[in-house]
């Protein structure tokens, strides 16, 4: 049976959005990501692989790191969202992005939104991660131009400004 | 950290420091746009179905039910699209033709690997185009796949190609899977061979591992009634992305015009063509512009990865351990259509010695699997693995030290390399002695408290790259900024890397040079990023640019001063009138007073560079730990030393040698197409692929070593590429001498880390 057969009615979804309330229609089998990147229009947060292995999806659901990638949209109603596009302060960048960019921790820049974003939910319950402890959070976001090693060294450099 | 070998003559100010990248705060914020990013109005979403089998006869596709469905706009199959008459063309780092690059995109009368295109369709969303899909109706004959060198070379092999005429040393064969047999040859192996005070020779066996960009491919066409096309598109090549397009479909050149969007990694895989005839197909039945974004599982499936195969190497030394023969067999599967790098293979295998008597002969083999792409210094690290690895088992037997063996016989500065050319200048030496003197080489290797096995690998890389064209457009500003129109996807730092030289030549710091990545109409050639030549050749079309505005600028001074032109110099960003040095104007001055004196300044540096000037060298140093209860191999501590000529931004050279290195490392250790009989791939997901984590490594200690290249004017080296050809056999010689056997395969996963124990208890090794 395809959609066309039998039209698939949109559900609607309010969030709080980057702080903002937002709502929007979404079909039932949307995954979070692409409602984020096709319906609401943020497409900051990423598409690698779309079944939450390599975390270029990385969003933040009431202050927890998820990969949108495996969650529906329509599950996101009534919750907190917060995207690589909520995480500057206007006319700012959050100490984070401003050490990716001083430690040169992104070279092809796809995987860095999802890094960001998860690198932010650590350094908020652990303001002085160790080295492994880094690693060890990072390990669901894959990087196949860095070797972490420059991403890790951002993480550290930003811990140690805040 | 840099050493010192060789420093050069020449002091700069901008080359060599460590600027923010021009487009990072767009990169971290998320706005950056992608190829998936791109929205246009009345966009509609095209999908593809994709052949289930590696090898089939297509006798029938009928679109017209997909077509017929709600919400869908158009629906093509290889019926659809134009005959493409065979035409070999040069991709820099892959030799191509073009009927195979069309029959490639999309399957016509028969699919030749998994995943090869069969139908598209077109519709209002993607939902709708991947249910669409289900209403195309295939009538399959599967025929049997071949996927082992063994079964495509075999005198009665299923042949894949009837049209396929194969050129084996010269002869032209047919019917054939064998594409290519070539031969490289001088002095004479065998006699030498025959003195030698030691000989040995081993078979090594390297997996097809994929690039594993993150970034999906996306491609998006527009059609337009007036027959111009234009493609927004994730590639490195988008002046060779406009050629290929233009005579797959038989357009005009130049009514193809292609925007490159941001690109998420590439590696050599993002060159060739894949979606763009078929988004372009459908735009045209559709009248709508259509995106098309592959998922992951395609790209595994049906890109190309680099290409897996054997190698069997075989060295002869002299008492003292000085080489006197070399030989070798490579052969490459290269997917289900000719062209896997052999002749780079060739050229890397024994790059990094002194060979007086050599043969390399290299087979390019067919099979049913997708058409390997290049991969980061394409062929070389499966071929340097043997060679790498085979030199450490050497001077295990002839108990002789490998650095010492390495330094013996190291190619230098007028070392004929084995296929021919004579190296100029060269940074081999220097990076070995770069890790002789590191902290890591001096340390020592200390022992595990739990039962594991240390051990430490030493092994020595080469790549050539190339120079190539290029063009840049630099235009000068009221208030002295410049601005530089480039067309090289920028996929690592190269919008900085490029304008960093610009901004040398005018003594500006490299934020007031303003780099643009622009599509085919609005920049001159360019060709692609890759080969490790767009720093080095963009950069040098750059310096051409910024150098002509300045003799322009010194013309516009003269006018002012009423002097000669010849009287006025420039330096240090000034510019003075040499017999009246009272006079005197900075280029930021100068800038403000051109549109007086005969209108706005805009100069085109072009550039046609040959050659690389000798390539980068690179010596990796890596510790490992062996768990003899799991298999399982830590990476304990790397070091990777590479020659950057010059490093024009020393942050994003290492971050090449580092991102290289773990690439490499997962090559070694993890990835591999795990493929059934039948030739379908079996881990086509990240997390059965298994690329190395943040978790899986450790800190990647890079040693920027600086031997000028004396091709280029700053000394510069293209380095992208070398950092991935060391690996492999480093941590294979390291695990040999943590666990005192050898593996002759890659990946050294924990199975066969538990094969090649058992075996040593049994007293056998594994060669």
């Amino acid at each position: 049976m395809t959609q066309q057969e039998t039209p698939v009615r949109k559900v609607p979804v309010a969030c709080t959005l980057n702080g903002q309330e937002t709502e929007f229609l979404a079909a039932p089998y949307q995954s979070l990501l692409e409602a984020l990147r096709e319906v609401v229009g943020l497409t900051g947060t990423k598409e690698g692989c779309n079944d939450g292995n390599c975390g270029a999806c990385t969003v933040s659901l009431d202050g927890r790191i998820v990969d949108s990638c495996l969650v529906l949209a329509a599950e996101v109603d009534g919750k907190s969202v917060d995207t690589i596009e909520g995480m500057a302060p206007p006319h700012g960048l959050h100490p984070l992005q401003q050490a990716f960019l001083e430690e040169a921790a992104l070279q092809c820049g796809i995987c860095t939104p999802g890094f960001l974003v998860a690198a932010r939910a650590l350094l908020e319950r652990e303001p002085h991660p160790d080295e492994h402890r880094i690693r060890l959070w990072l390990a669901g976001n894959l990087c196949r131009c860095t070797g972490y090693d420059k991403i890790v060294r951002a993480v550290q450099s930003a811990a140690d400004k805040t | 950290m840099t050493t010192t070998a060789d420093r050069p003559a020449q002091e700069f100010k901008v080359v060599g420091s460590r600027p923010i990248r021009h487009d990072g705060v767009d990169k971290v914020l998320g706005r950056a746009q992608y190829g998936a990013d791109l929205k246009l109005p009345g966009l509609i979403h095209g999908a593809v179905l994709r052949s289930p089998y590696a090898h089939a006869v297509i006798k029938k596709v009928d679109v017209s039910r997909a077509e017929a469905a709600p919400g869908v706009f158009a629906a093509i199959s290889g019926d659809d699209m134009p005959v493409t008459a065979p035409k070999m063309v040069d991709m820099v780092e892959e030799v191509t033709n073009l009927k195979w690059s069309s029959q490639r995109v999309m399957a016509h009368g028969k699919a030749v690997y998994r995943g090869h295109p069969v139908a598209a369709v077109a519709a209002v969303d993607q939902n709708t185009a991947l249910e669409a899909l289900k209403l195309i109706e295939v009538e399959y004959e599967p025929l049997q796949a071949v996927i082992s060198l063994e079964d495509a070379m075999k005198p009665d092999a299923v042949i894949i190609h009837d049209d396929l005429v194969g050129d084996h040393l010269g002869e032209k064969v047919s019917p054939t899977n064998v594409a290519e047999h070539t031969r490289t040859e001088f002095g004479d192996p065998e006699a030498a061979f025959a003195e030698a005070a030691h000989v040995l020779e081993r078979t090594y066996t390297i997996a097809r591992a994929h690039q594993g960009y993150i970034e999906p491919h996306s491609s998006t066409a527009f059609w337009s009634p007036d027959d111009k096309l234009t493609v927004w598109t994730t590639t490195q090549a988008p002046f060779g992305v406009r050629s290929n397009v233009a005579t797959v479909l038989k357009l005009p050149l130049s009514d193809v015009r292609v925007v490159p969007m941001e690109i998420g990694g590439g590696f050599g895989g993002k060159i060739g063509l894949y979606m763009e005839p078929l988004a372009a197909m459908l735009s045209r039945k559709s009248g709508r512009p259509v995106k098309m974004t592959m998922d992951r599982k395609s790209v595994f499936d049906a890109t190309g990865p680099g290409p897996g195969g054997q190698v069997t190497a075989k060295i002869g030394v002299d008492k003292d351990g000085k080489i006197v023969a070399a030989t070798a067999d490579i052969r490459y599967m290269a997917g289900a259509y000719p062209g896997s790098s052999i002749s780079a293979a060739t050229a890397g295998i024994f790059a990094c010695y002194k060979v007086p008597n050599v043969r390399i002969d290299a087979y390019d083999v067919v099979i049913n699997m997708s058409k390997t792409a290049a991969y980061r210094a394409p062929g070389t690290p499966q071929a340097t693995f043997a060679s790498e690895s085979l030199i450490s088992e050497l001077c295990e037997q002839i108990g002789m030290d490998p650095m010492e063996f390495h330094l013996l016989n190291a190619a230098e500065e007028g070392t004929r390399r084995p296929d021919g050319p004579v190296f100029p200048r060269i940074g081999n030496v220097a990076c070995m002695e770069a890790i002789k003197g590191s902290d890591h080489f001096k340390s020592d290797l200390g022992e595990s408290s739990d039962g594991k096995l240390r051990g430490r690998g030493l092994a020595t890389g080469y790549w050539n790259g190339g120079g190539n064209r290029s063009s840049v457009t630099i235009s000068v500003n009221d208030d002295g900024v410049v601005s530089l129109v480039e067309g090289n996807p920028d996929i690592g730092g190269t919008r900085t890397t490029i304008a960093m030289q610009a901004a040398e030549v005018f003594g500006l710091p490299a934020h007031d040079v303003h780099p643009t990545v622009v599509d085919t109409d609005s920049v001159g050639y360019n060709d692609l990023t890759a080969g490790s030549r767009t720093t080095y050749a963009s950069g040098q079309a750059a310096i051409e640019a910024a150098k002509q505005v300045v003799e322009e600028i010194k013309k516009r001074m003269a006018m002012i001063w009423e002097t000669e032109p010849e009287n006025v110099e420039f330096e240090d960003s000034v510019f003075q009138n040499k017999v009246a040095p009272d006079q005197r104007l900075t280029f930021k001055e100068a800038a403000g007073k051109l549109g007086q004196t005969g209108g706005p300044v805009s100069k085109t540096g072009t550039v046609n560079v040959r050659g690389s000037g000798g390539g980068s060298f690179a010596a990796h140093l890596v510790d490992v730990e062996v768990d003899p209860e799991t298999g399982k191999v830590q990476i304990l501590r790397y070091t990777a030393a590479q020659d950057a000529g010059k490093a024009v931004h020393p942050s994003y050279v290492e971050g090449q040698f580092q991102g290289g290195a773990a690439q490499g490392i997962g090559w070694a250790l993890n990835e591999e197409y795990y493929t059934s009989p039948d030739g379908v791939m079996q881990n086509s997901s990240f997390l059965d692929y298994r690329m190395p984590t943040a978790l899986d490594l450790p800190m990647i200690d890079a040693i920027v070593v600086e031997v000028p290249n004396t091709n280029h004017p700053f000394g510069v080296r293209g380095i992208g590429e070398t950092s991935i050809v060391p690996p492999a056999p480093a941590v294979g010689n390291a695990i040999a001498d943590a666990i005192g056997t050898r593996l002759y395969q890659t990946p050294m996963n924990p199975s066969r880390i538990m094969e090649a124990l058992a075996n040593k208890r049994n007293g056998q090794n594994g060669h």
